[in-house]
């Protein structure tokens, strides 16, 4: 569905990307993991076209359509939505108003109607709060709302940048579990996370990034039986030497 | 005489609420402060000036042709200076609007000269509706209160019921939000633009009787508009509205009472206090970014 290839984006002469491929498939949720500064969210931003002139080389295929260089708002048309980092909602618009922006560019009145008030069934806690600014929201609440949004425009695929951060244990359960559910629906889910823990039980697929490099891609189950995987983003300690101590730092496989 | 003091205070009141109006839309949309308003409300007066007297056309179609003037102004303004700005900052913006101004102001003075015209509409300064012993309601009074409050109300549906407006007030708030749920967030700024010239121009149809028609009669006004936008906060439509009329009031109630002399000087003594005392204005109110 997303197909991107050899992606290079610089930040003006900072390549943040290293030439970067992969593989959104149909119907699935793909998970990009990797820690701070990985170029994670610069990779979603690259699609999106929410940097200028970006990416400097490349090609970005969506649907076997090339979207690269496009305008950031003419892929929403195409049925890509975003849930961005840090939520972004419209702080002082309204909880309605909100949705009504994620539905912007659809026409049918009726239907967007409709829209919302399934919006407020998968997610009650919007409905009580409809007139309210969103700003005056709960941050699992606003996160909720920028789910929501992008879910109002219909979307084939969306793209979720850090959809945890920031919130409570029990409410990173309840966002994964209606992430679970939209991919259920038919919505490919291009997720960047830094919760390896939650991203690889509901990812289909993982893709592991550092320093602006994959360094590693497969089924999670597979990259969650990789020693290396385990070590860094499980934090399982690995065998000890027979002596009974470490004797040399352990090596990632993949440098 | 009170009573004639508050007709006046609502009457110029209204007009550099307008004025702020103008001001206020487009620093919302782009946090750039328009000094080119003034010129722009002054020559689509001249507009309206030339449809009437040159082509005797009738003032309704006058009126409708300047307001599609004013928003073409606008739009083009924003398309055509400033989003061609390259790595632009907010002083390279203030400077485009202040060479905008004098471009509009050389080009009205070439134009048409610099001397005074008068300046009839409809409804006249000298038609008295309404007269009593204490004060005296004329025909252009009543009407610029209506036609300002109109706007305003106007304004407040468009914002508040329509599509666009929500797109508008989207854009203003996070831009990069906007553009990512589908809003073209560029046709936005320019059509923002335009909306605050057509502010602007009826601000200038409406300050052209009471005062003459030449190339400088809307620097009065722009200043007093961007400090009524101050007093009631740049980023608050309803508060650019009360500091309009607060400082009709205010400067009117200080001619006659104290000093008729530095009557125009109050508004700015007003900024200043503004400024010192709580500089977002009096009815600002935000939303404190959320972490």
């Amino acid at each position: 569905m997303l197909e991107i290839k050899n992606i290079e984006t610089y930040y003006d002469k900072v390549k943040v990307l290293n030439g970067i491929s992969f593989i959104a498939e149909e119907g699935k949720i793909t998970a990009i993991l990797g820690n701070n500064g990985a170029g994670k969210s610069t990779a979603l931003n690259t699609i999106l076209g929410l940097i200028k002139n970006q990416p400097e080389k490349g090609t970005i295929l969506f649907n076997n359509k090339p979207i690269h260089l496009k305008n950031t708002e003419n892929l929403i048309s195409l049925g890509i939505a975003y849930v961005p980092e840090g939520r972004e909602v419209f702080e002082e618009l309204t909880v309605k108003e909100n949705l009504l922006v994620g539905a912007y560019l659809r026409k049918n009145k009726k239907v967007i109607e409709k829209d919302i008030q399934k919006m407020y069934d998968h997610f009650p806690v919007l409905k009580d709060r409809m007139n309210q600014f969103a700003g005056t929201l709960s941050g699992g609440e606003q996160q909720m709302l920028a789910i929501a949004r992008a879910l109002m425009s219909n979307p084939k695929l969306i793209l979720m940048d850090e959809p945890s951060l920031g919130l409570s244990p029990l409410l990173v359960k309840e966002i994964f579990k209606i992430i679970e559910t939209i991919n259920k629906k038919g919505i490919t889910i291009l997720l960047v996370e830094q919760n390896a823990n939650m991203a690889f039980q509901v990812a289909h697929n993982v893709y592991i990034m550092e320093n602006g490099k994959f360094v590693l891609n497969g089924t999670s189950e597979e990259l969650a039986n990789n020693e290396d995987v385990k070590e860094i983003y499980f934090g399982v300690k690995e065998i000890e030497s027979l002596k009974g101590y470490k004797r040399y730092k352990s090596k990632r496989t993949w440098r | 005489m009170i009573v004639q003091l508050l007709i006046n205070s609502v009457v110029v009141g209204s007009i550099y609420a307008l004025m702020g109006l103008a001001m206020s839309i487009t620093y919302k949309a782009s946090e750039i402060p328009n000094f080119a308003q003034g010129e722009m409300a002054m020559f689509s007066t001249y507009i309206t000036f030339v449809l009437l007297n040159s082509y005797g056309l009738p003032f309704s179609i006058a009126l409708i042709g300047t307001l599609i003037f004013a928003f073409l102004l606008g739009f083009i303004f924003e398309f055509v200076f400033l989003r061609r700005a390259k790595e632009p900052n907010l002083l390279g913006f203030i400077i485009i609007t202040l060479g905008f101004q004098m471009i509009l102001y050389g080009l009205a003075g070439w134009k048409w000269g610099s001397d005074q015209r008068t300046f009839s509409l409809p409804f006249s300064e000298s038609e008295v509706i309404f007269r009593t012993d204490h004060f005296v309601l004329t025909e252009h009074n009543i009407a610029s209160i209506i036609i300002a409050f109109a706007i305003m109300i106007g304004l407040y549906l468009l914002l508040q019921h329509t599509k666009l407006g929500l797109a508008m007030k989207a854009s203003q708030q996070n831009v990069n939000a906007a553009k990512f749920n589908g809003i073209p967030t560029n046709r936005i700024l320019g059509i923002s633009f335009g909306i605050s010239a057509i502010v602007g121009a009826i601000a200038g149809i409406l300050v052209a009787p009471i005062s003459t028609l030449d190339p400088s009669m809307m620097w009065d006004p722009l200043l007093k508009g961007f400090a009524a936008a101050v007093l009631g906060g740049m980023k608050s439509l309803p508060g650019v509205v009360i500091g309009g009329l607060l400082l009709g009031l205010i400067e009117n109630l200080f001619g006659f009472y104290i000093s008729l002399e530095f009557k125009s000087v109050v508004a700015f003594v007003i900024i200043m206090m503004v400024l010192f005392i709580k500089p977002s204005g009096l009815f600002e109110k935000h939303y404190v970014r959320k972490v």
